[in-house]
């Protein structure tokens, strides 16, 4: 990991903001160990953040950078891939971030199956204003904005863009790092809209309030519910019950935004109709 | 060579945007600057360019932003509550110094107001709408012709100074068809250039501004690696909240702009070598202020016409000069009353103003204007 840390992250940007016992740091270690596995080029890698806990991880990483803001880093990581189609494109962002105030942008650019690779940080909460609910929040957890528990329903935002028009899918958690290095990996080499959903513990805004012990228990609650795509299918709806599958969820083939722009580019330039 | 055609100002801002090298263009459909993006989206694919209707208008902001940081000049258009919902946006370029240029077609407003109708309801809003202490360039073009010259112009502003320019058009600039001389080929109009870094990628440091106080910017892709940020950020982009980094920060902003007035602040004197009665008026509104002054001048009256082209950053050092000379500072704009309060500030009581405001989403026509003069003289 050492080698990894002198490689990609940035020289005296350590130590980081993020608190003891939370994920964020996980999921970054991943994300490196992704890009290291496929030996890209640190120049052509993009990280574009959107605004919270997980999106200083664009600050750490020595690559191309944009800490955008709140909830943006879809359209902005979308023009980076459209100027610059050679770059490989990670957004880094939260479950706030992404599917609140950023959902719009989310839908849409799974729709268009843009070529950018989504490391979504769900946390179930909004981390860095201190414990407010998300769209991810599920129902009926505490938060400062919902003393009396949740009443809105939480997105899967693994159907959800499946749905939009995402065409590869996973989940994985800070527990199963190795799957988690491996489907982002995969995500990055998908030529099309990625998902992942990285599920990470928040034990200072989330799990306090919702009294899931530390750092170690809200691990081991992953480790308990994270269930294997191929296990988890076989499984009956009453053993499903809080369980969620991890692993590539979904994977198909579409035509890719850039590419397809690019050859209108060149049909109107052919003078061709 | 060129040839001449009849065209829309929205469709010379499109015209311009390709002259000046733009290769791309990101927005959301906004009447009255629709135009703008549907000549974009047939032109730019014909350069080699890229044209994407985003999902809405913070999404078309935020798109600009990434594709301008690989290195490309870049536009989004919209109009008055789209130019809001990019306000954030706007402060993002502005302090990340991140070069584009934001063309607002205004519209009678507040809200939906009247879409189609004219108004310069956003005068204040270009200068102010976003958050925080930034300074903002912001051009208005008083003719189809005009649009296509300011519009090279705002990215000759926008990649010299690292700063997002706003292009502030009216609905009568936007939609008025003009007689407009074009040159058939581009290529021999200069392409505004972005300052590369002279520096091997290991020394470059986004942020450290030469002695113009412009920090070079590399694309990205390019091999230098850093990071931007909407953060109050030192030299290498990275955040940095100290107070005294804080306010090395913002006067940096400020002055690579002040510093630069004369180069940047654009207008236009008609008749004012003798004028007693001065009219202010951009625009559309000035259109009407030509020919009230030459009305005026017919029937004796020494009038005459002070047209701001750079509206922001306001030429204080050029109307406290025609303050000094005048009887009467009319100004003249369609809006409930906006530009004049800044013009009174630089006039500072040494000549009275009046103002001449409509907002019932009509032109200020020249006889109401000549009116006005007549009655000041
Ligand atoms: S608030 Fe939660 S998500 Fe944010 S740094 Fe702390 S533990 Fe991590």
């Amino acid at each position: 990991m050492e080698q990894i840390i002198d490689k990609y992250f940035r020289p005296g940007r350590l130590p980081h903001i993020w608190c003891p016992g939370c994920g964020n740091g996980i999921i970054t270690g991943a994300i490196v160990k992704a890009v290291d596995k496929l030996a890209l080029e640190k120049n052509d890698v993009a990280v574009v953040s959107g605004i919270g806990c997980s999106s200083r991880a664009s600050g750490y990483l020595d690559f191309n950078t944009v800490h955008s803001a709140h909830g943006r880093a879809l359209p902005v990581a979308t023009g980076v891939k459209l100027g610059q189609p050679r770059l490989k494109v990670i957004v880094v962002t939260g479950d706030g971030d992404a599917t609140a105030i950023g959902g719009n942008h989310f839908i849409h650019a799974a729709r268009r199956n843009i070529d950018l690779t989504v490391v979504l940080f769900n946390n179930n909460i909004y981390g860095m204003t201190g414990g407010q609910y998300s769209p991810l929040t599920p129902a009926n957890s505490k938060a400062t904005t919902a003393p009396y528990g949740t009443v809105d329903r939480p997105f899967d935002v693994t159907e959800l863009a499946k749905g939009a028009g995402a065409t590869f899918v996973a989940r994985s958690t800070t527990f199963h790092t190795q799957l988690l290095v491996d489907v982002i990996a995969q995500g990055i080499q998908h030529e099309g809209f990625s998902l992942i959903e990285a599920i990470t513990a928040c034990p200072i805004s989330f799990g306090r309030q919702n009294k899931m012990g530390g750092a170690p228990d809200m691990m081991k609650w992953q480790k308990d519910r994270g269930v294997m795509l191929a296990a988890y299918e076989k499984m009956t709806d009453e053993q499903k019950e809080g369980k969620f599958p991890i692993g590539v969820l979904y994977k198909t083939e579409a035509p890719e935004y850039s590419a397809e722009y690019d050859k209108v580019i060149a049909r109107v330039q052919k003078g061709a109709k | 060579m060129s040839k001449v055609y009849l065209m829309q100002g929205n469709q010379a801002v499109a015209e311009g945007a390709i002259a000046a090298g733009v290769k791309f263009f990101g927005g959301y459909p906004i009447t009255p600057s629709t135009e703008v993006a549907e000549s974009l989206a047939k032109m730019l694919p014909t350069v080699g360019g890229k044209f994407i209707q985003m999902e809405d208008e913070i999404a078309g902001i935020g798109v600009i932003i990434g594709a301008s940081l690989t290195g490309m000049k870049v536009m989004t258009a919209t109009s008055g509550p789209g130019f809001s919902l990019k306000q954030e946006l706007i402060g993002y370029a502005c302090i990340a110094e991140i070069p584009m240029v934001i063309v607002n077609v205004q519209r009678v407003g507040p809200s939906t107001g009247q879409p189609t109708a004219p108004a310069q309801g956003d005068v204040m809003q270009a200068r102010w709408g976003t958050h925080g202490d930034h300074p903002i360039i912001a051009l208005t073009p008083g003719s189809v012709p005009e649009c296509f010259d300011l519009t090279i112009k705002a990215y000759e502003f926008s990649e010299k100074y690292r700063t997002p320019v706003i292009l502030l058009l009216d609905e009568i600039i936007g939609h008025m068809r003009e007689k407009i001389e074009l040159p058939d080929n581009y290529d021999e109009i200069a392409k505004p250039q972005r300052k590369l870094p002279q520096v091997p990628p290991e020394e470059y440091k986004a942020y450290q501004a030469d002695a113009d106080l412009v920090p070079a910017m590399a694309p990205f892709g390019s091999g230098y690696r850093w990071h931007v940020t909407g953060l109050v950020h030192d030299e290498y982009g990275f955040p940095n909240g100290s107070p005294a980094a804080t306010q090395k920060c913002l006067d940096r902003l400020h002055e690579k702009i002040n510093n630069n007035l004369d180069d940047i602040v654009l207008y236009e004197n008609y008749c004012m070598d003798d004028a007693e009665t001065v009219v202010i008026a951009y625009g559309g509104t000035a259109r009407s202020a030509y020919a009230a002054v030459d009305a005026a001048r017919a029937k004796g009256i020494k009038a005459g016409l002070f047209r701001p082209i750079t509206m922001w950053p306001f030429p204080a050092k050029q109307i406290a000069e025609i303050a000094g000379k005048a009887k009467h500072i009319i100004v003249a704009e369609m809006n409930y009353g906006q530009y004049v309060i800044e013009v009174e500030r630089a006039v500072a009581g040494k000549a009275p103003v009046t103002l001449h405001a409509k907002y019932n989403s009509e032109a200020i026509t020249p006889d109401e204007l000549l009116a006005r003069i007549e009655s000041l003289k």
